[in-house]
């Protein structure tokens, strides 16, 4: 997936990833994509309640050997 | 969709009350909230330049489990339980128990107080001291950090009573 910025969370613990998420999409235009890498496993319900209340869109969630990836694309 | 409000009273100085006014307000604030913090009696503690002094007691905390943050997994897994009359009588025993908090908090990934204060003043959260208890303790506006409103209850209720969610810590 083509992504504009990434943002490494990982060794961050809530609530820093969706922080640093936040303080990332600023930082990009409209309809432009963050890739985040997370190791916090309460990341991933985190994105989905971040995306659900600030109306970004979470593209995709995918785990893989204990990293989570998302990208968010900002509204 | 309009914008829900989060008012949270903060009325601890220690440690481990720390943490709960600026997660909350932080993680409100990334996900849209319109967020004020007002610091009161103790809580006052947590807006100093100067957060040094911010410890952690676990003397008559029976709900704090006292695990060694160093070491291998069968050690770090030990619940030192020290009954009430040893810990008040060793000298240094809150710094002790404060800097091994601290050091199972860096382990974890989790942020530092001062970390998380400014992450809340960078997303706007608004911070307000009652003047009331600043005049209490004999505090100056210059113990703390800028950007600090100084208001009473009075003024807070003005923001409380309009909010979705409002917490008394």
């Amino acid at each position: 997936m083509n992504f504009d910025k990434e943002l490494d969370a990982r060794g961050l613990q809530c609530p820093l990833p969706i922080l640093r998420c936040k303080k990332a999409l600023q930082e990009l235009a409209s309809a432009q994509v963050l890739k985040i890498i997370a190791t916090d496993p309460g990341a991933v319900k985190d994105f989905q309640a971040f995306a659900k209340q600030t109306g970004n869109e979470l593209l995709s969630s995918a785990e893989a050997g204990g990293e989570y990836t998302f990208f968010m694309k900002k509204k | 969709m309009e914008t829900k409000k989060l008012a949270i009273i903060a009325t601890k100085g220690t440690l481990d009350w720390a943490y709960p006014p600026f997660i909350l307000a932080s993680t409100a604030a990334a996900l849209g909230y319109e967020v004020q913090v007002f610091f009161t009696f103790y809580g006052l503690q947590l807006v100093r330049k100067d957060l040094s002094a911010l410890k952690v007691s676990p003397l008559g905390n029976p709900g704090m489990p006292m695990k060694m943050p160093f070491g291998p997994k069968w050690f770090k897994g030990i619940n030192w339980n020290i009954p009430n009359a040893v810990q008040a009588i060793i000298p240094g025993y809150e710094t002790l128990a404060t800097g091994l908090m601290k050091q199972t908090i860096k382990n974890c990934g989790v942020a530092t107080i001062p970390e998380l204060r400014e992450l809340c003043q960078e997303a706007d959260v608004k911070f307000i001291a009652c003047q009331m208890t600043v005049d209490l303790f004999g505090f100056e506006h210059s113990d703390f950090i800028d950007g600090l409103e100084y208001a009473g209850a009075a003024m807070f209720f003005e923001f409380a009573g309009e909010t979705d969610i409002c917490l008394y810590i």
